[in-house]
């Protein structure tokens, strides 16, 4: 039971296409459940399939697998987005993404790693992932075991204290067998992440706390790809991507809107949304 | 602590053992363990040389992290550790550890049910002079209230090298509460500590003290006293808070005309608190909680503090003459 069952995929095309298939489920599972977030999960789509399908070591058959490369969605409200790649991935049948939010369900509004197994840490209270993630890559450092740690973080995630308590951590334990990455969306909940609380200059920050930062666009698959390629052959430190995406990215009356954080699509838009993401 | 006086009749074979603080049978015993075990990793939140990790740290540097003063960091890291099979302990001062670190305890050592052992040190008053705001008396009120973790308050050194052992050994989130100061040897020697089995000294026919922690010896003075003047008294070291051994309690309750629960600790939320929830529901006769009463501490020694706050072998003795009306 060690052998993945993926071949990993490096050709954009495909990349392209899975990332429009786990869109479209992303918004259907949002409209069935009714409640949810929209706009985080459609921004750090890209990114995370990029990670998964041409990065990832995993075996959705053996979510235990001790040689496994981890995912961490420290931006615990994106669940959607999780879902959808696992369900893309092979770890559940793509009917059970209509159970989203439903009483018991294994697709919890936040992701919990208790009720489905291929989520390495449960999240949602945000600021956390990334100290769990060091925690993880500093276990597999001392089992000489070569799995590689992914984390995904929200810009507005940034402002919570513990972050940065992490930061330094991942520098000064000169972790690098760990890729973070900031899906810089410039929105949060109450407005803009610039007039709520400004976390500028952001690449500074990270440079200054030790990491190896790289800025993308967090929706061109080429640049993902080379960032993600850069991260793996920097030793002696963590690497940051900050990937510059667009909130609610995909379908157009979603996009940089601060009201669909946390609201879903009608069936309506719904309709009008398949079309968008189909013809994009 | 060290200097209090025992009645003659109470000092035990183990009694006459030099005192010692909990810190320093943890930072031994964890040294033992990880010389036994690769799988044991230890962080910190640069309290080493208090905690006593400092120890194994010494000797297995590699296995060890300093987190700085970082203590929510030091949590989530110590779950990551956990979920690559390690077992990591995590140490710091407990009202930093479960005050300051409370939401990523939540999170990601219980709601993510990961094996992660939480030993503080530094609980309750007698960590005297530095004052009230290093004082935790309403950490064990903090951790019983989540699900899923274990919460274990030793009673002397010999209790926290078995406790230690014994959740080394067992799979899920564990609070283990530890003093700064040195406590007299109340366990016998042979003592083997299982996870919420609490330890019976005697039972009484008039009352029943169940105490935890440092309270534990002072029970056993006040017991003394009160068998002396014809009050015949039980003590029973309820090391395990969470979960609470409920049979011991129900059989030491029906033929108790009172109980006392005595801790280093508020009277909200912690073994009182836990004891009278029980009680209740399941044997209501008449309880009286020794703690600290819904009050933070100040600067004095451990015993001056004690004293002021009522955790004494006479306030217990008054306590129970007082609910016996006697």
């Amino acid at each position: 039971m060690s052998a993945t069952t993926k071949s990993k995929i490096n050709d954009i095309h495909e990349l392209r296409n899975i990332a429009k298939s786990v869109r479209l489920k992303i918004l259907h599972m949002l409209t069935n459940a009714g409640s949810g977030h929209t706009g985080g999960s459609l921004s750090a789509a890209d990114v995370a399939v990029a990670i998964y399908f041409s990065k990832m070591n995993f075996n959705p058959r053996d979510p235990f697998w001790k040689d496994r490369d981890r995912f961490i969605l420290s931006k615990g409200h994106a669940a959607p987005l999780l879902y959808s790649i696992m369900a893309e991935a092979g770890y559940f049948p793509k009917e059970t993404l209509d159970n989203l939010r439903q009483i018991e369900s294994p697709l919890q509004g936040h992701p919990c790693c208790k009720r489905l197994n291929g989520v390495e840490v449960s999240t949602g209270s945000l600021g956390q992932g990334l100290s769990v993630a060091n925690g993880i890559a500093l276990g597999l450092r001392l089992d000489n075991n070569p799995a590689r740690v992914y984390c995904i973080m929200g810009d507005g995630e940034t402002q919570e204290g513990q972050v940065w308590e992490a930061a330094m951590t991942a520098a000064h334990y000169r972790i690098d067998n760990l890729c973070a990455v900031i899906d810089k969306n410039g929105l949060q909940i109450d407005g803009p992440v610039s007039k709520v609380m400004n976390i500028e200059p952001v690449a500074d920050k990270w440079s200054a706390f030790g990491w190896h930062v790289i800025d993308i666009d967090g929706h061109n698959m080429e640049q993902i790809l080379k960032a993600l390629n850069e991260a793996e052959k920097i030793k002696g430190k963590p690497t940051m991507i900050i990937a510059n995406t667009t909130k609610g990215k995909g379908v157009s009356f979603f996009e940089n809107k601060v009201e669909y954080h946390g609201i879903t699509p009608t069936r309506d838009e719904l309709s009008k949304a398949v079309v968008e993401i189909n013809n994009g | 602590m060290g200097e209090r006086k025992e009645n003659t009749e109470a000092i035990s074979k183990t009694a006459e053992k030099k005192p010692k603080a909990t810190r320093e049978a943890y930072g031994e015993t964890l040294l033992e363990l990880g010389r036994r075990r690769k799988d044991i990793v230890v962080l910190d939140a640069d309290l080493s040389g208090s905690t006593k990790t400092s120890k194994f740290a010494k000797e297995f540097p590699e296995r060890f992290f300093n987190m700085g003063v970082a203590e929510q960091d030091m949590i989530g890291t110590a779950a990551g550790l956990s979920l690559t099979g390690k077992v990591p302990f995590a140490s710091t001062f407990a009202v930093f550890e479960t005050g300051r670190a409370w939401d990523q305890i939540r999170l990601t050592v219980c709601y993510s049910n990961t094996n992660v052992k939480l030993v503080a040190t530094h609980g309750g008053i007698t960590v005297g002079e530095d004052g009230a705001s290093h004082q935790a008396l309403e950490d064990i009120a903090l951790m019983r209230a989540l699900p899923n973790m274990t919460v274990i308050v030793p009673a002397d050194a010999t209790e926290t090298s078995s406790v230690i052992n014994a959740i080394a050994d067992y799979k899920g989130p564990v609070y283990v509460r530890l003093g700064r100061s040195n406590v007299p040897h109340v366990m016998p020697e042979d003592y083997n500590f299982k996870i919420g089995k609490a330890f019976v000294f005697n039972t009484g026919k008039d009352a029943n003290i169940i105490a935890a922690g440092i309270m534990v010896n002072i029970a056993k003075q006040a017991a003394e006293i009160l068998g002396k003047e014809g009050i015949d008294t039980g003590v029973i070291n309820m090391s395990t808070i969470k979960p609470l051994d409920e049979n011991v309690l129900l059989s030491v309750a029906k033929q108790s005309k009172v109980i006392i629960t005595a801790e280093e600790h508020s009277v909200i939320g912690g073994l009182g608190g836990a004891v009278c929830e029980f009680l209740s529901e399941n044997c209501p006769v008449p309880v009286r909680r020794i703690g600290i009463n819904d009050s933070f501490g100040c600067s004095g020694n451990s015993d001056e503090l004690l004293k002021l706050h009522g955790l004494t072998a006479d306030n217990i003795v008054k306590t129970v003459k007082s609910a016996l009306k006697r």
